[in-house]
């Protein structure tokens, strides 16, 4: 092994990479324009401000002799900052509007309300005297956002409204944390999706190295260099070595996207500096599917079409898309879902560098990924050379 | 160093059915240029492949400077140069940029390097097109590099696979110039080539193969007396026939 022969190799391949158009456009534009536009199209841009919902309302209780509750009831709603408020005068108009898309949530407030609260305060201790009734709430099931955020958000508001703010706090040995619910609400999907951005950029190493492999093969590239004293050693860790550091460059790329279009992730220097080290790790799973690749594909052509068969399921399982279910567990086998997950961690939940969780995925990244290039390595001596 | 650059002993190579190379042997001395003939198909560059130490010979052996091909391929590497006959090089590298490569892979030590470089793209005239991508050249300039990739290290051995294939004679020339200068820096060449005149004018010795079998061996002017024709052409169409033949 000879460093000056890896460097070389290494300088050689970081020239294509800023000299093919098609290369770099794959491994430094498209990770921009992928944040530029996901950012755009799912919020990115004034991430970090509050989030509000449109929201209908239509009280059949205004003209009760309790009406005060479901005054206060709607002034709460209002001056929680979260809801625009938008009175509506029967219950078709109001949902007609929401299946329009023109309202996130529709909240019918019952007849019978005030006389319900005021029931409360009766007999607290006797619910078997309360006048019961439900509040109407339909929400725009079209919204990933407003389904899992619009209804404990009114139910915060309802039980300030009957309880007030100090009440649920007076007399009572135990108190409840303020769930974040409010805290929640300043998330747009961007932010949601802003982790694996990071995976999804770099999956795409795999195809570049899977091409890159099989072009130098099938133009005698490689039999040329086998001629030299190059080793195989020397040529597989500049190719290794070439990757983690356009893997280095795509995370600054990312994240100097990302924050242009105004995202600011929950964490400090500590979480930046573990996100390139995850990314570098992950680079050395791109570089063992793509020796994989390349092992069993017969040209630069059909490697493109090989690498998909590794990337798919890594872009599907393991980056930002949704997981449940039979999609969870077989995101357990994506090194992606990983990386995606430590930085979900780092940037969404704001927790610490020291949490151990992060180190596991870390783990698991680093070993999957030295396991991957060793077998691509293997593969690749066995049957690449073909 | 040992006596002979080359040696080839009983060198056979079979690809399943197919002989490319049949019991062949040859001694190739220091400071000899030595040229092998040959039909399409008739095994030159097999037996540049197992000297280049990309194939093992089904049988027989091969050294180079006294390193066996087989068991010592490292010594083998660190002593020669090779120019493929499919001229590979890197597209989006400048032409200096894929010679200076090889020599880094040789390790030659970089000031040297770079002059060396320098003085020879000059030799071979492309000192105009030297920093230019090698995607932009001519198949001739693409040529000339690959045989200066093949040179730059400045290798005891050369082994040249038809190296000025599709150059014009001005170019041609430049490359035998360079040729003639190795042989006389005592340095062992192999040079395969399609061009009888080529051969004629460069080579001490030829092997014309044909088959896979050494048909004949002498230099030139020894070939065309004992096989009583006016050029090396004339000889190699007598001992490997008129038949037209395509490599398989």
């Amino acid at each position: 092994m000879n460093l000056r022969r890896i460097l070389a190799l290494v300088k050689k391949d970081l020239k294509k990479t800023h000299r093919e158009p098609a290369v770099l456009f794959l491994l430094l534009i498209f990770p921009v324009v992928l944040t530029f536009v996901f950012g755009l199209a799912f919020g990115g841009i004034g991430g970090g401000g509050t989030t509000s919902f449109d929201v209908g309302l239509l009280n059949l209780d205004a003209t009760s002799p309790q009406a005060d509750w479901s005054d206060a009831f709607t002034d709460n709603l209002t001056g929680s900052g979260v809801f625009v408020v938008q009175d509506f005068d029967d219950n078709v108009t109001g949902q007609e509007a929401l299946l329009q898309g023109n309202l996130d949530a529709f909240i019918v407030i019952p007849e019978g309300f005030g006389d319900s609260v005021e029931s409360y305060y009766g007999a607290p201790l006797d619910p078997s005297s309360w006048d019961n009734t439900t509040i109407g709430l339909y929400v725009d099931s079209g919204s990933l956002m407003a389904v899992s955020a619009v209804p404990p958000l009114v139910q915060q508001v309802l039980m300030k409204t009957i309880f007030g703010s100090e009440v649920m706090t007076v007399g009572l040995p135990i108190e409840i944390g303020s769930p974040a619910l409010v805290a929640s609400s300043t998330f747009t999907q961007w932010d949601f999706m802003a982790p694996g951005i990071f995976a999804f950029a770099a999956i795409f190493l795999t195809m570049i190295v899977a091409q890159s492999m099989t072009y130098e093969r099938d133009e005698g590239l490689l039999k040329r260099l086998r001629t030299t004293p190059v080793s195989s050693a020397d040529y597989m860790i500049s190719q290794t070595l070439t990757y983690m550091i356009i893997a280095v460059i795509q995370v600054a790329l990312v994240l100097a996207s990302a924050f242009v279009i105004g995202y600011r992730p929950a964490t400090g220097p500590a979480g930046i500096a573990f996100t390139f080290v995850i990314a570098i790790a992950f680079s050395l799973v791109a570089v063992g599917f793509g020796l994989i690749a390349a092992s069993i594909s017969k040209s630069a052509e059909v490697s493109t079409g090989v690498s998909f068969m590794f990337i798919m399921p890594q872009m599907f399982f393991g980056t930002f898309m949704p997981l449940g279910g039979a999609t969870e567990i077989i995101g357990n086998f994506m090194p992606s879902k990983y990386i995606t997950d430590a930085l979900t961690t780092l940037f969404l939940r704001g927790a610490p560098v020291t949490t151990p969780v992060i180190w596991y995925d870390l783990a698991i990244v680093s070993v999957v990924g030295v396991l991957l290039v060793a077998l691509g390595i293997y593969l690749f001596e066995k049957f690449g050379y073909r | 160093m040992s006596k002979s650059a080359i040696s080839i002993t009983n060198l056979t190579k079979r690809f399943d059915d197919i002989t490319a190379v049949d019991n062949l042997s040859l001694e190739i001395g220091w400071g000899e240029l030595f040229g092998i003939l040959g039909p399409n198909g008739a095994g030159k560059s097999t037996v540049i492949n197992i000297l280049s130490t990309l194939l093992d010979p089904t049988d027989g052996s091969a050294t180079i400077d006294d390193h066996d091909v087989v068991f010592d391929p490292d010594g083998v590497r660190d002593i020669i140069g090779v120019c493929p006959q499919k001229p590979a090089f890197y597209p989006h590298l400048t032409g200096e940029e894929n010679i200076t490569l090889m020599g880094e892979m040789h390790l030659v030590p970089k000031d040297v390097l770079k002059e060396r470089v320098m003085t020879m793209v000059e030799k071979i005239g492309m000192e105009e097109h030297i920093k230019r991508r090698a995607k932009d050249y001519s198949g001739g300039m693409i040529r000339r590099v690959s045989t200066l990739m093949a040179l730059v290290s400045d290798p005891k051995i050369a082994l040249l696979d038809e190296p000025t294939v599709a150059m014009d004679p001005k170019s041609r020339r430049a490359v035998w110039d360079v040729i003639r200068e190795l042989k006389e820096l005592g340095k062992a060449i192999i040079l395969t080539t399609h061009y009888m005149e080529e051969a004629a004018e460069l080579c001490d010795r030829v092997a014309i193969i044909d088959e896979g079998k050494l048909v004949a061996l002498g230099s030139p002017a020894e070939l065309i007396e004992q096989n009583q024709v006016k050029n090396l052409e004339e000889v190699f169409l007598k001992l490997t026939g008129k038949k037209l033949r395509e490599e398989v």
